[in-house]
């Protein structure tokens, strides 16, 4: 493999890694910060009970997110350099601020919070925590500006060889940032709304710990709820600045071949890329697809064929993961509904909470799909329609990319499972019984 | 002007970075040979535990700044130390995790593993950091297109070695008078024992160092040029001086800040010595990277300097009052690092 292929994995699989952390960190900080609110407002202990038993999921997890961070912090240079030389002067400021703006008060709080119970009052401590889930969610504002950026570069004129700032403004509002970062926060909060049920569904059907677990099971349910009703109304909106500013990603995400005006939406088809269309279509929608991307059905869908086979996204696994997005989005809508009706009979719903333990993992699969359309859909560009992935590597040997690559993905397996082992053993052992004297 | 400017903040960044984490890998370096029961390992836990994250991020924003205000200089000094720089991650890695695994388990082999592992990721990075500055005072051999010309090899020679142990004994001495200040018993001896003898070795090391710079790099034609800069020099001087000094007279809190003005003060002796390079070519001087020939446009570098402005000093503010928060020993039922933290 050369020396493009093996970055490529390699950044893919930190990114990927770092993703699995990240959501529940952005989700349950803030999940977290709500249960000591309440502590601090009622002083009901069964409140402080839950801050710590979550707090402890939440600080396992919130290692591996950080040290994996650090990775993909490194990779542009590493990797990338020729990427990083071309747009550093507008990716690499949005990265240096997120670090200043957010990483410091995320660390320096997170630390005051763990080890200051003792040494703060109750409002302050909790007041901690809030700025620790407030930097966590502004971090992701930042870094995915820049991802936007690279989606769609806006406010840069290219001088010198390379991309310069023209705009900062425009950089900062472009909509379609703020697209990506409503979509991805919204999904991570599914994430943590699930997270929770699936685990307080665990206690609850061994009947322990009934009450906290009642109280955690609504909190997650509430998010659960909202967030993925909100997920799909905003994820079609998405979709539609997809189609304006990424028409070939759009087609590669609906295996759209033929440029048409009222396009069909198909529900089930099999990709056939090497023959450039469907071997298999059900279910055709006259209509939708233009109605969907463009509110009109009139509207003329640009297909895949309307672009050179070098300026094509890889097909199939665009579709694919998209598919998997999107159906894994109306199921959690489903799958909140039905928790909604049976909240008040949670101990009655032994199917329902079962159902809740095994869909823990869903929205996980749901947000690292969503990035595959995201990201793969981009190809073959790196910074959409500016630069080529191919000539963003950095001139490295493929002997040094390979051995690292190597010793990365042993240390995040190995590491990787050593968290979940230990975020396991908490959840199993659950709360603990006596109120206070318990340390997060 | 500007680019000065940034020049000079990416050097203070560095700077910070080395005298805060500096403490932290120092002690970590140390806590197999110093910690022997399971209380004083607890103690040195306890004493980076509230820390070493908010340190760390110095090197994350060092590293922005870096590729913020000189992306050409931050991508041919990662590419061109991609081993090197790989190491010090994974050892960043493995250190980062342990301060939250190493009790979840309650097994003497699963602490004793985190322990290998904070130690050998304290240790690396800051060998491996000192190396690579060294070489980069030295020059790198970069090619005109900024392509490094070498290997892990081209940076393990003797003045690049002599650098990496300079930091190491720097972080250890640094390390060592953090955990007396905040440890006791037994523990807090051995750990003003080894100060007390490692500044001999830093002593000896920092004359090696000053030597060899002026044989193996031409930081001092910065120097000769501007005679008032030689009170950096001068300031570190000084500095290692006073932290014996204090030493002897068990004041601690004052061996800490003059071992950490000692740290500022000697990066800024080699950051000084560079101006206006950030990575000197060893190949051809015109081959270099400065200030000047790597830097963002101006609208990108007067952005930044607002950001850093308006938030270096707030980030600096609360993390002084998370450290005085934390200025006392903490107690055993405020350590909790029983299960996890
Ligand atoms: C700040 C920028 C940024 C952000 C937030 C992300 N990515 Fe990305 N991604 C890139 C910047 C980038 C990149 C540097 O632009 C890559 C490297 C190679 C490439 O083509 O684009 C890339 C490639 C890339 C690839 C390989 C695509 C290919 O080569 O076919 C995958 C699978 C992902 N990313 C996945 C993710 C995931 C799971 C993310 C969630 C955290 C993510 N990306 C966030
Ligand atoms: C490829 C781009 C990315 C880079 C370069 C990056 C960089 C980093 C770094 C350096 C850290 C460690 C900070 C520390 O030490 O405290 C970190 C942590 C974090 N990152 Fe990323 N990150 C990326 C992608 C993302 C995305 C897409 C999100 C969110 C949408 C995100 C959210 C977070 C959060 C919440 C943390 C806090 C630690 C944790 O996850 O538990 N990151 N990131
Ligand atoms: C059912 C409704 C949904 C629709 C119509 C939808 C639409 C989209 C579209 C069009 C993209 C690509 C955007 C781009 O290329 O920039 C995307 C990306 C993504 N999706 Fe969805 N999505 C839905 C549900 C979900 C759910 C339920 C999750 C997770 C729980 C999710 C997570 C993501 C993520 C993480 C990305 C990548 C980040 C981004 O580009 O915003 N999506 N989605």
């Amino acid at each position: 493999m050369d020396v493009l292929m093996l970055s490529r994995l390699q950044f893919a699989a930190a990114t990927f890694f770092h993703f699995i952390f990240v959501p529940l960190t952005l989700g349950l900080s803030i999940l977290v910060a709500i249960m000591e609110t309440k502590y601090v407002r009622t002083g009901d202990e069964e409140y402080l009970r839950m801050t710590k038993f979550w707090g402890k999921i939440f600080i396992i997890n919130f290692a591996i997110g950080v040290v994996t961070g650090i990775t993909l912090e490194f990779q542009f240079g590493t990797n990338w350099s020729r990427y990083s030389k071309y747009v550093g002067d507008i990716f690499g400021s949005l990265l240096a601020i997120e670090a200043t703006t957010s990483f410091f008060l995320e660390s320096t709080f997170l630390a005051v919070w763990i080890f200051g119970w003792k040494k703060l009052k109750p409002a302050l401590h909790c007041a901690a925590i809030w700025l620790v889930a407030i930097a966590a969610n502004l971090s992701a504002v930042w870094i995915l500006m820049a991802n936007a950026w690279m989606q769609n570069p806006v406010g840069y004129v290219i001088r010198n060889n390379r991309a310069e700032l023209d705009n900062f403004f425009a950089v900062v509002t472009q909509p379609f940032a703020w697209q990506i970062y409503f979509h991805t926060i919204f999904g991570a909060y599914i994430l943590v709304g699930f997270f929770v049920m699936g685990v307080s569904a665990y206690h609850l059907l061994r009947r322990q710990h009934v009450s906290f677990f009642t109280k955690s099971f609504r909190l997650g349910l509430t998010f659960a709820l909202i967030f993925s009703v909100a997920e799909i109304v905003q994820g079609h909106i998405h979709g539609a600045e997809v189609a304006k500013i990424q028409p070939a990603k759009l087609a590669a995400m609906e295996s759209h071949w033929e440029t048409q005006a009222n396009a069909p939406q198909i529900l089930f088809l099999i990709p056939d890329e090497k023959n450039e269309r469907n071997l298999f279509e059900f279910g055709r929608i006259p209509g939708a697809l233009s109605m969907l991307a463009f509110h009109s059905p009139s509207a003329t869908v640009t297909g895949l064929k309307d672009f050179a086979p070098e300026d094509r996204p890889p097909v199939t696994i665009v579709f694919l993961a998209f598919r998997t997005m999107v159906g894994l989005g109306f199921l959690f809508v489903a799958l909140s509904f039905w928790a909604w009706f049976r909240r008040n009979k949670l101990l009655e719903s032994p199917r329902l909470l079962k159902t809740l333990i095994l869909a823990i993992p869903l929205p996980y699969i749901a947000l690292q799909a969503g990035w595959i359309v995201t990201e793969v859909g981009r190809q073959p560009w790196i910074v959409y329609n500016l630069m080529r992935t191919k000539d963003a590597v950095s001139p490295i040997a493929a002997s040094q990319v390979g051995f690292s690559l190597f010793i990365m993905v042993a240390l995040y397996a190995v590491l990787g499972a050593a968290a979940f082992y230990l975020i396991i053993k908490h959840i199993r052992k659950g709360p603990e019984a006596a109120p206070v004297a318990v340390e997060a | 002007m500007l680019e000065s400017i940034w020049f000079y903040i990416w050097g203070i960044l560095w700077a910070i970075y080395f005298m805060l984490d500096g403490y932290d890998l120092g002690l970590g370096t140390l806590l197999p040979f110093t910690a022997r029961t399971e209380k004083e390992r607890k103690q040195l836990y306890a004493a980076i535990g509230p820390h070493w994250d908010g340190n760390e991020v110095w090197l994350i924003t060092a590293g922005g700044v870096t590729f913020a205000a000189f992306p050409t200089t931050y991508a041919v000094m990662f590419s061109g130390l991609y081993t090197a720089l790989m190491l010090v991650l994974f050892a960043l890695i493995i250190r980062g995790v342990t301060f939250t695994f190493q009790g979840g388990v309650d097994s003497p082999q699963w602490r004793k593993l985190w322990d290998t592992c904070l130690a050998v990721g304290s240790f690396l990075p800051a060998l491996l950091l000192g190396v690579a500055f060294a070489n980069i005072f030295q020059g790198l051999p970069l090619d005109g297109e900024g392509i490094f010309q070498g290997t892990l090899l081209t940076l393990l020679n003797p003045y690049g070695i002599l650098g990496g142990l300079l930091f190491v004994l720097l972080f250890v001495v640094h390390g060592a008078i953090w955990g007396v200040i905040k440890t006791d018993g037994d523990l807090r001896t051995r750990l003003a024992r080894t100060a007390g003898t490692t500044w001999w070795l830093l002593l000896v090391a920092a004359v090696m160092f000053l030597l060899a710079t002026q044989r193996k790099t031409d930081l001092y034609d910065n120097y000769l040029a501007q005679p008032l800069l030689f009170i950096i020099p001068a300031l570190a001087v000084v500095a290692l001086i006073l932290v014996k000094f204090f030493l002897a007279r068990g004041a601690y809190w004052q061996a800490w800040f003059a071992s950490a003005a000692t740290i500022v003060s000697c990066t800024m002796f080699g950051v000084a010595g560079l101006f206006p390079r950030l990575l000197p070519s060893s190949l051809n001087p015109a081959y270099s990277l400065t200030a000047f020939n790597s830097s963002s446009s101006p609208l990108t570098l007067k952005i930044m300097l607002g950001v850093a402005l308006t938030f270096v000093p707030l980030v600096i503010a609360y993390q002084v009052w998370a450290h005085v928060l934390f200025k006392e020993k903490l107690a055993e039922d405020e350590v909790a690092f029983k299960e996890g933290y």
